[in-house]
């Protein structure tokens, strides 16, 4: 039971300032993954069924490599973000948080691995 | 984590159902949400029936017939009868809006009303709108300046009071706020739809003073930014007002300020 005024509920802790950075962010990742996505869609479907050797000079191409890296990088920090924002909505607390770092650290974790494969094809 | 089901002391009970009245040739059931802090007894569902040949066209004209005639007991919230107060909003047949304006002949079959939802009930159809309120005051609905107050008025141009149209008309039902998902999980940090229209209706307001402070108060990844175009509080607003477009032009602001 605390003894706080209506106001005071609503105004809580104030406004952090942040936030735009977020949204613009989002706005910006998703337009870049409307064309990487296609684009790295359609080159890796033409590798399909490919042998290991033609796969492998495949992603040695600059192009590819490139394409495939920032698939990678850019579309889990669009999960991470997108991801937090939904833990935002649904979890309270210390579950929140402890969700949070799950999240974020999972997206990097994936980043990390997903370049050091990509390096192993193509170097 | 958000809850997904109701408390148990929450859940609906049959109510009591009442008698039809006698001779009458065009019946129409009306069910409706009652519950009174007075005992510790779970919400329930009571069953009136109504003499549409006696009863005028509007879900609140039915209100009123079963208060004065059937139920005195029966606690809702009206005044203006005429879609400019807000203060019956509630939830018929599944949307929001204002029972005064809200006509019979547009609900299929049964008539179901519930308090608005989401929100702490205070005694059946009325629910607590003190956070609401106090959330909207938090915006400073009124006009800021700084400039020495001019000798006769604050002069605006016809084009930017053509800009407030679409906005100022919100009587502050909170139909849409109650709609929406994002202020039932979060209500308590969110703003809600509402009350960012109104935040809107300042920030553009040619005459304000304080758009950059009005807008560094908004910059909240809750106050603001819970938003997620879910577009339920444009599709229930009974003024037929577009609350999501507002949210989205301040977001859009916040975007220009930093890019």
């Amino acid at each position: 039971m605390r003894y706080l005024t209506d106001r005071k509920r609503a105004e809580g802790k104030g406004a952090s300032r942040t936030g735009t950075e977020h949204h613009w962010s989002m706005q910006l990742s998703g337009v870049g993954l409307a064309f990487l996505v296609p684009t790295f869609i359609y080159i890796f479907g033409h590798a399909l069924g490919s042998d290991a050797a033609a796969a492998q000079a495949m992603f040695a191409r600059p192009f590819t490599a490139i394409l495939t890296g920032l698939v990678l990088v850019v579309s889990m920090r669009h999960f991470a973000r997108g991801a937090a924002m939904m833990i935002e909505d649904y979890w309270r607390g210390t579950a929140r948080k402890m969700a949070l770092i799950f999240v974020i650290s999972l997206s990097w974790a994936v980043s990390a691995a997903g370049l050091f494969a990509l390096a192993e094809i193509a170097l | 984590m958000v809850q997904l089901t109701l408390p148990k002391n929450s859940r609906m009970t049959v109510g009591k159902t009442w008698p039809k009245p006698q001779g009458a040739t065009s019946l129409r059931k009306v069910q409706i949400y009652r519950w009174t802090p007075d005992d510790d007894a779970n919400p329930r569902l009571d069953t009136y029936f109504l003499d549409m040949d006696s009863c005028g066209p509007m879900v609140l004209d039915a209100l009123i017939k079963i208060k004065t005639e059937i139920d005195p007991t029966l606690t809702f919230r009206r005044s203006c009868r005429e879609g400019i107060c807000g203060s019956c909003a509630m939830n018929i047949d599944g949307i929001n809006t204002l029972a005064c304006i809200y006509g019979m002949d547009e609900i299929k079959g049964d008539i179901k009303i519930y308090p608005l939802p989401h929100l702490p009930v205070v005694k059946d159809l009325v629910p607590d709108l003190t956070h609401f309120y106090a959330q909207h005051a938090s915006i400073m609905p009124w006009l800021e300046t700084k400039t020495n107050r001019p000798a006769k008025e604050w002069r605006q141009s016809i084009e930017d009071r053509k800009r407030l149209d679409g906005l100022y008309e919100c009587v502050m039902c909170a139909s849409c706020s109650t709609a929406c998902p994002s202020y039932w999980w979060n209500g308590d940090r969110y703003l809600g739809p509402a009350a960012l229209l109104h935040a809107y209706r300042w920030i553009i307001d040619s005459r304000d003073e304080a758009t950059g402070e009005r807008l560094d108060a908004l910059e909240d990844p809750f106050k603001l930014y819970r938003c997620h175009t879910i577009m339920n509080c444009t599709k229930t607003c009974p003024k037929g007002l577009n609350p999501a477009k507002a949210i989205a032009h301040i977001k859009k602001m916040m975007v220009d300020r930093v890019v």
